[in-house]
C-alpha cells in the first residue's frame, strides 16, 4: 500500500470513530459533555495532513486535482475551521455536528480514483494555488456555518417548547451559536468573492476569456447570491436566529450540489480532466 | 473523647421555637465561653442559622454532656426543658460525624445543595477558634467537614441545576443570551418572584433595568432599589423595542401584551430575541406571543416545570453525596483509632523485644557454650533493662491527654515504629 493511501485510511478510520463518539455523545443523557471526538478528530487530522503533504510532493502542487483530492482537501478545510472555533470558544457538541460532514465528506473522496495526475499545462498558474485555497476555505465556513445552523435550530426547539433535557444543556447558547453562524458567513463570503475573482483572471490568462457559463461558475454565482441574500436579509430587515439558521442550511445545500453535482452530472472545465 | 451534636432545625422545630433559641450575634461568643468553662463539655461549637440551632461538642461522658447541654441551652434562653424534648435530636459518636457531614454539605438543608450553610458553618467555627472553644477532635471534625462538603460540590452534581423559579428564569436567560452584560430587563408590575428574579439578573451583571407599575409610587421605590429607570405604564409597550428581558406580574386580570403588539416590536428591534417571563396568575401575556420568531415566552408553569426536573434530578445526586458521606465517616473514625495509644505501644514493645532478642543470640554465640542457670541468668538481665526503659514513654503516653497526636508521632519517629494507619491527613 503506497503511504499516502495508508495514511488517508487513517484518517478515514479516526474521523468515523469520531463521528460516532460525537453521535453518541448526543444521545448521552449526562449535562456535560466529554471531549473524546475532538481528540480522536484531531488524531485522524494529523494522518491527514501528512497524507496531503505526501501527495503535494508526489505531485508537486496543491493536491485538488481530481475528486478524490478535493474532496479530501475540503474536509481538511472544515477541520481547520473546526479546530479553530473548538478550541477558541469551546462549544459544547460542536463535533457531535460538525464531525458527520466531515466524515461523509472523506468517505465520499474515498470512492473516487485515488491517482496522483501531473497538473494539466492549462491549470498550472499562480492563480491555482490561491484561488482553490480561498475557495475550499470559503466552502468550508459554510459547512461549518451549516452545523452551527443545525445547532441552533435543535437549541431552539428545546426553548420554544420547553423541553430543557440533557441535550439542552450541553448545547451552547442561542446567541452564541447565531453569532458564530453570522461570523462564519461573514468570513465565508468574502473567501468565495476572492476565489471568484481569481477564478475570472485565472480563466482570462488560461482561456483568454473571463466568464464562460461554465456549469461551475453558475453554480459559484448562485451560491454567492444566496449569502449576499443571507446577509442583507440579516442586515436590514434582521433575518436572524432561525431564519438565519435555516438559509446557511440551504446554501450548503447547494454547495454540495454544485460540487459533486456540476463535476459528476453537468460537465465543464471544472470537471478534472 | 465522644462527639455529640445537640441541635434542632426546620424539621424538627416551627420558626416559633427556632427564634426563640437562636444565638444571634453577641449571644453566640457568649454562649460558647459559658459552654468553655462547663464541666462535661470539653469542646464546643454553635451553629445559629435561620433554619437551625446546634451546638456540636466533645465530651468525656455521653449522656452527662447531652443533659448538660440541653440544660445550657433551656437556663441560657428561659425555655422549658419540656419545649426543648419535643424538638431536639440528639446524634451521638458515629451520627453526630455523619450529621456534622450532612450538614456541611447541604444535605440536610430545606432546599438540598444550597451553598450557604457551608459559609455559615465556616463562620460558626470561626467565631470558636476566637473564643479557643475547641480542641484537637472539633478542628480536625471541622476541617473535615469542609473537605467533604468539597468534595460532594465536586463529584456530585447536586447544586448543579436552579430549584427556584427565579433562578430558573435567570438559568434561562443565559441559555438565550449566553452574556448578560450587554442587556436589559423591564419589570413590570411587582411580586416576590419577579423582583427576586431582577436581583438574580442583577447579579448575573445585566446592564440595564426598568420598571413600570400601574401606581407610580411603587414603580420608583422599585427603581431606586434596582439602580433603574422608571417607565410611565401607560407607555411600557413603546418602551419594549430595547428591553432584552420582560418580567411580567400585574395583578391585571386579563392580558396586557397581545401578539401584534410583540410582532411590531420585533419588527422595530430587527428582530433581536426577547425573553418573556409571565409569572402573574391569571397570566398578563398572549401564550401565543410564543409562537412568534426570536420571541421566548415562559409562564410560572412552565418554570414550574423545569424546577421539578430539577429537584428530582438533586435527589439523585444526593443519593451519591450519601455514599461520600458514608467513606469519610469511616476515615474520620480510622484518625480517631490511631489516637490510641495501644499500638503505638505494642509496636515499641515489639521492637525493643526484637533489638534484644538478636543481641542476646549475637552474645550467646560469641561466649560459646553455657550452663543453663547462666543463660537464663542473661535473658533476665537483657529483659529487665529493656523492660525499665520502656517503662515511662508508655505510662506517659497512656496518660497523656492534651497532646497525645503529637506525641505518639515524635516517639514513632524516635523510634522509627510503623504503624500502620492509612488515614489521610487533611
Amino acid at each position: 500500500m503506497e503511504i499516502n493511501v495508508l495514511l488517508f485510511e487513517l484518517a478515514l478510520t479516526f474521523y468515523f470513530i469520531a463521528t460516532i463518539a460525537g453521535i453518541v455523545e448526543i444521545f448521552r443523557g449526562k449535562k456535560t459533555s466529554s471531549r473524546l471526538a475532538f481528540y480522536l478528530a484531531a488524531t485522524g487530522f494529523l494522518f491527514h495532513t501528512a497524507n496531503i503533504i505526501v501527495r503535494y510532493i508526489q505531485g508537486g502542487h496543491i493536491p485538488v486535482t481530481n475528486m478524490h483530492e478535493a474532496t479530501s482537501f475540503f474536509s481538511w478545510c472544515v477541520l481547520i475551521l473546526f479546530f479553530f472555533h473548538e478550541l477558541r470558544y469551546k462549544l459544547g457538541l460542536l463535533s457531535s455536528f460538525i464531525m458527520p460532514i466531515v466524515f461523509l465528506l472523506m468517505f465520499s473522496a474515498s470512492i473516487f480514483p485515488r491517482e496522483i495526475k501531473a497538473l494539466s499545462p492549462v491549470l498550472q498558474s499562480y492563480w491555482f494555488g490561491i484561488h482553490v485555497i480561498l475557495a475550499f476555505l470559503g466552502d468550508a465556513a459554510f459547512a461549518m456555518a451549516c452545523g452551527i445552523g443545525i445547532m441552533y435550530l435543535l437549541q431552539e426547539r428545546f426553548v420554544k417548547s420547553k423541553h430543557l433535557g440533557g441535550l439542552f444543556q450541553k448545547l451552547p447558547s442561542l446567541q452564541v451559536l447565531d453569532d458564530i453562524n453570522y461570523h462564519l458567513i461573514t468570513l465565508g463570503f468574502p473567501l468565495l468573492t476572492f476565489a471568484m475573482i481569481t477564478g475570472v483572471i485565472w480563466a482570462n490568462s488560461a482561456w483568454g476569456t473571463y466568464w464562460r457559463w461554465d456549469p461551475k461558475e453558475v453554480w459559484s454565482l448562485i451560491t454567492w447570491l444566496i449569502y449576499a441574500l443571507v446577509l442583507h436579509l440579516r442586515l436590514t430587515v434582521g433575518w436572524r436566529g432561525k431564519k438565519a439558521a435555516i438559509l446557511s442550511i440551504v446554501g450548503f445545500v447547494i454547495i454540495i450540489f454544485a460540487f459533486y453535482g456540476v463535476t459528476l452530472i453537468l460537465k465543464g472545465s471544472h470537471v478534472f480532466m | 473523647m465522644e462527639i455529640l451534636v445537640v441541635g434542632l432545625n426546620h424539621k424538627t422545630a416551627p420558626i416559633e421555637v427556632r427564634e426563640k433559641v437562636a444565638f444571634n450575634g453577641p449571644k453566640l461568643e457568649e454562649a460558647v465561653n459559658i459552654l468553655k468553662t462547663s464541666d462535661v463539655v470539653k469542646e464546643n461549637i454553635i451553629l445559629s442559622t435561620c433554619n437551625r440551632v446546634e451546638i456540636y461538642a466533645g465530651v468525656n461522658e455521653i449522656n452527662a454532656g447531652v443533659e448538660g447541654i440541653k440544660d445550657f441551652i433551656s437556663d441560657f434562653h428561659k425555655v422549658p426543658k419540656a419545649l426543648l424534648d419535643k424538638s431536639l435530636y440528639i446524634h451521638k459518636g458515629q451520627e453526630a460525624i455523619r450529621h456534622m457531614y450532612r450538614v456541611a454539605a447541604s444535605l440536610d438543608s430545606m432546599v438540598v445543595g444550597e451553598p450557604q450553610i457551608l459559609g455559615q458553618l465556616k463562620d460558626a467555627y470561626d467565631a470558636a477558634l476566637q473564643n479557643k472553644t475547641t480542641g484537637m477532635y472539633l478542628n480536625k471534625l471541622m476541617r473535615k467537614s469542609v473537605s467533604v462538603a468539597k468534595r460532594v460540590r465536586t463529584e456530585t452534581k447536586i447544586a448543579e441545576s436552579a430549584v427556584s423559579i427565579s433562578f430558573a428564569a435567570v438559568e434561562l436567560a443565559k441559555k438565550i443570551f449566553d452574556d448578560l452584560s450587554s442587556k436589559s430587563f423591564m419589570l413590570i408590575g411587582a411580586g416576590e418572584m419577579a423582583e427576586l428574579a431582577a436581583r438574580h439578573l442583577i447579579n448575573s451583571g445585566i446592564k440595564d433595568g426598568y420598571v413600570t407599575n400601574r401606581t407610580t409610587a411603587r414603580a420608583e421605590e422599585l427603581a431606586h432599589e434596582f439602580r433603574g429607570k422608571v417607565v410611565l405604564f401607560d407607555n411600557f409597550t413603546q418602551e419594549l423595542r430595547h428591553i432584552d428581558i420582560v418580567i411580567c406580574s400585574t395583578g391585571a386580570p386579563h392580558y396586557i401584551l397581545m401578539k401584534e403588539q410583540v410582532h411590531r416590536i420585533m419588527k422595530e428591534r430587527k428582530q433581536k430575541p426577547m425573553f418573556i417571563i409571565d409569572i402573574s396568575v391569571p397570566r398578563n401575556i398572549d401564550p401565543e406571543i410564543n409562537d412568534l420568531d426570536n420571541v421566548y415566552l415562559y409562564d410560572v408553569d412552565n418554570l414550574q416545570g423545569i424546577i421539578e426536573t430539577n429537584i428530582q434530578e438533586r435527589a439523585k445526586e444526593a443519593e451519591k453525596a450519601e455514599q461520600i458521606v458514608d467513606d469519610e465517616i469511616g476515615s474520620f473514625l480510622k484518625w480517631t483509632a490511631s489516637l490510641t495509644a495501644t499500638p503505638t505501644i505494642v509496636a515499641l514493645r515489639n521492637k525493643a523485644e526484637e533489638i534484644r532478642k538478636s543481641e542476646l543470640e549475637k552474645t550467646l554465640m560469641k561466649m560459646g557454650p553455657l550452663e543453663e542457670k547462666t543463660i537464663r541468668a542473661i535473658e533476665q538481665l537483657t529483659s529487665s533493662i529493656v523492660n525499665k526503659l520502656i517503662h515511662p514513654p508508655t505510662a506517659a503516653l497512656k496518660a497523656e491527654e492534651e497532646d497525645k497526636e503529637q506525641m505518639l508521632g515524635i516517639i514513632q519517629k524516635l523510634y522509627n515504629l510503623q504503624i500502620e494507619d492509612d488515614n489521610d491527613k487533611t
